[in-house]
């Protein structure tokens, strides 16, 4: 047990402090951040400098109706198009709209000058402006009071409410779910991945390097073989843990950073204390009412839920791939040779991803039950079916077939690692491994 | 009690039988060299005595009693193809292979510190290992085979690889350790090493050992009865061609020297009466076999 515990100290240790992993632990968090703070930075940037636009509108339609915006202003010129124009971009550094007189038709062209790039704000809201009175004006002429249209607007909201066992009803909704299950799917695998080929390498590198025959004068290759996984599901859950850490560090800098800045954006952000919350904030971040939307949407989703089973899927799921990835490194000699073998074990894998598309739209269906029932697949699977609520039943049994899983794959891994780790120059293939798997010891 | 006895072990891979009904004794602090050509078998047995591979059949027995996984502490095992972590710092490396030797850490250091000095690599301790030159991981490889004072230490081919000054210093430390009460044990193609410094010997060939015991014992068992006179004579040599045949003859300046084998029972004093009578003689020795003989002829027996 002490010996396992050396070896699980080593591998963690010697990961840990490698420069690639301390570059991954800041660079993760800042990219996740990014993702989320950028498209909102930038929005809100663009929005934060003042515009002052200049109207010479010679149709004489649209006085007037231009209203100053938050961060734009406007004001009538009434000279000719080329003294004003000079004026308002060369004099004032303004930009200048110029809508042409017409004689015989509604008055929609106009131009808008700039100096700099316009700005999505401002054509928009000239745009919409435009729109609207001339629609006014076609209305009027038809006979039609256009209070008469806005008075029979009706703005349809719908709710989606899933009904929980027990009469629980909650608000819930989609786009949320979709974000949260996609993040969290996507997370698994590649958590697994990353992780899971960090044991085929390290397994692989005490082969090639020959220390192995060394290390097994000392210790069991079983022992050797789940030290090995063991430190590398440590050094994951440490890695992303820190990521939880940093993203909510990093989050919170960029918003004190931020004076005056849209305060709904800014309370959505500090909803991020997970970054399962993260993903669900960053699709909320552009809709119309962020704020009082997401923490309704936030509060109907059981995180404690999502927490836990990410952690259960993670290390279950790790310890059943990383298991047969360290069985696949025993068995052969060099890189090239784990090709073969490494199809069949990623196969399962990529597919339940393939497959997130299908799951989310229908989240209960009998093929996202049985994925979520296969141990290979039911890591990705179950973690994007999660958030659109699944039975607790379901959840148990797929959680101890996962477990049943691992301990049959750790028990074949051990058969096929401890023949296959002291075995030079043998090629390998699966008629082999089942002879090694049957070998008596 | 032998510090070593392996009784009629056995071992078959896939295909093939690695070893077939095998047993050796290993006394206490003896140096006993496992020979045999590539394949024999030797890396078989060498690792089912450190545990490293399980036997079909028979059993290990160190110091009289069944080998058991505990008992790793007390082996000190350099394989034959060497390695070590390339990425580790030497010092780091060494404390770690020790500590799952079961040696304390703080033990494990002040211990490598002395043998360090000793190996004069103390200047390499925070290096990384891919940094030592091919030697140096030999000698870094050698000290943490030995480091745990292990009571039983096996060797697979321990010489190669080292130019020969490390040669020295190994054989010597191999000496060192048999004198402070270690048994060693190695393997090796190496014959003059084996002459050097080996009192048993066994060999394996097929899966099988086809000659073991003390080696000047195997050496007078292989004796070929040969005689190497050098004398000065003036005539031909007159020898009852019954009790002695000559072997070979060569005039070396004047000297000369013959190879004389004794025939039906015939005992070197009879030969010395022989030849008293004809010539001066200069010098007069049994010619015994080499191990390297020994070994060819068994083998291709």
């Amino acid at each position: 047990m002490n010996k396992i515990f050396l070896i699980i100290q080593r591998e963690y240790l010697s990961r840990v402090k490698k420069k690639s992993f301390i570059i991954m632990t800041f660079l993760g968090p800042v990219l996740m951040a990014a993702m989320i703070i950028l498209p909102a930075f930038l929005a809100d940037w663009s929005e934060a400098t003042h515009k002052n636009v200049a109207v010479l509108d010679e149709s004489g339609w649209y006085y007037g109706k231009f209203k100053d915006q938050d961060n734009i202003s406007f004001y009538q010129v009434h000279n000719d198009l080329d003294t004003d124009k000079e004026k308002a971009l060369y004099e004032k550094g303004d930009l200048f709209l110029y809508i042409p007189k017409t004689e015989l038709n509604l008055p929609v062209y106009a131009e808008l000058f700039s100096t700099k790039q316009a700005g999505l704000n401002v054509t928009s809201y000239i745009k919409s402006v435009m729109k609207k009175e001339a629609e006014n004006k076609k209305l009027l002429a038809s006979g039609i009071d256009p209070n008469v249209i806005k008075s029979s607007k009706v703005d349809i909201k719908l709710s989606t409410i899933r009904v929980e066992e027990g009469g629980i009803e909650k608000k819930s909704n989609t786009e949320v779910e979709v974000g949260l299950a996609i993040f969290a799917g996507i997370m698994i695998y590649f958590f697994i991945f990353m992780f899971g080929a960090q044991v085929l390498k390290g397994v692989m590198e005490e082969k090639q390097s020959r220390i192995v025959e060394v290390i097994l004068s000392s210790v069991k290759p079983f022992q050797l073989m789940m030290g090995k996984i063991i430190g590398i599901a440590m050094v994951g859950l440490t890695q992303f843990l820190l990521w939880i850490l940093l993203t909510g560090i990093f989050l919170g800098v960029f918003q004190s950073g931020l004076i005056g800045g849209n305060t709904d954006m800014m309370s959505v952000l500090s909803q991020g204390g997970t970054s399962a919350q993260i993903a669900a904030a960053g699709t909320e971040t552009v809709s119309a009412d962020p704020y009082a939307m997401v923490t309704e949407i936030i509060s109907g989703i059981n995180f404690k839920i999502m927490i836990f089973s990410f952690l259960f899927y993670f290390l279950a799921g790790y310890l059943l791939f990383a298991s047969l990835f360290a069985a696949i490194g025993g068995a052969v000699d060099h890189d090239t040779d784990t090709q073969q073998f490494m199809l069949p074990v990623s196969i399962p894998l990529i597919f339940s991803v393939a497959m997130s598309g299908v799951i989310i739209n229908q989240p209960d269906s009998s093929l996202s039950f049985w994925l979520s029932m296969i141990p290979l697949t039911s890591p990705v699977t179950m973690m994007i079916r999660i958030p659109f609520g699944v039975p607790v039943w379901q959840i148990v049994l797929s959680m101890s077939l996962l477990v049943t899983g691992f301990v049959a794959s750790t028990w074949m891994a051990g058969k096929i690692y401890r023949t296959g780790i002291l075995m030079y120059g043998q090629k390998v293939n699966y008629t082999i491994l089942w002879k090694w798997l049957r070998q008596k010891h | 009690m032998y510090a070593l006895e392996a009784k009629n072990v056995s071992k078959t891979y896939v295909n093939h039988k690695a070893l077939d009904n095998v047993s050796i004794q290993v006394g206490q602090g003896s140096v006993f060299g496992l020979l045999g050509p590539n394949g024999a078998g030797k890396t078989s047995l060498i690792r089912i005595i450190n545990q490293i591979s399980v036997m079909d059949e028979g059993e290990i027995l160190l110091n009289g009693r069944k080998i058991k996984p505990a008992d790793t502490a007390l082996i000190g095992y350099l394989p034959e193809e060497r390695g070590l972590y390339k990425k580790m710092k030497v010092g780091e490396q060494a404390v770690y292979l020790a500590q799952l030797k079961g040696v304390k850490k703080q033990e494990a250091v002040k211990q490598l510190k002395t043998w360090f000095e000793k190996f004069e690599i103390a200047g390499w301790w925070n290096k990384k290992v891919e940094e030592l030159s091919k030697g140096m991981q030999q000698k870094l490889q050698f000290i943490a085979t030995v480091m745990h004072h292990p009571k039983l230490l096996i060797f697979d081919e321990p010489f190669s690889g080292f130019d020969p000054i490390n040669v020295n210093i190994l054989k010597q430390e191999i000496l060192n350790l048999r004198n402070e009460g270690a048994t060693v044990i190695f393997s090796t193609h190496n014959m003059a090493s084996v002459e050097e410094l080996c009192d048993h010997i066994a060999l394996i060939n097929n899966s099988k050992v086809i000659l073991s015991g003390e080696i000047g014992e195997i050496k007078n068992r292989y004796k070929p009865n040969i005689f190497r006179i050098e004398y000065k004579a003036q005539n031909i040599l007159d020898i009852d061609n019954t009790k002695f045949e000559i072997v070979s003859s060569e005039n070396n300046k004047g000297v000369m020297a013959a190879d004389i084998r004794l025939l039906n029972g015939s005992r070197s004093n009879d030969l010395i009466n022989v030849l008293v009578p004809q010539c001066e003689i200069k010098s007069f020795n049994e010619i015994l076999p080499g191990i390297n003989d020994i070994f060819i002829k068994e083998v291709k027996a």
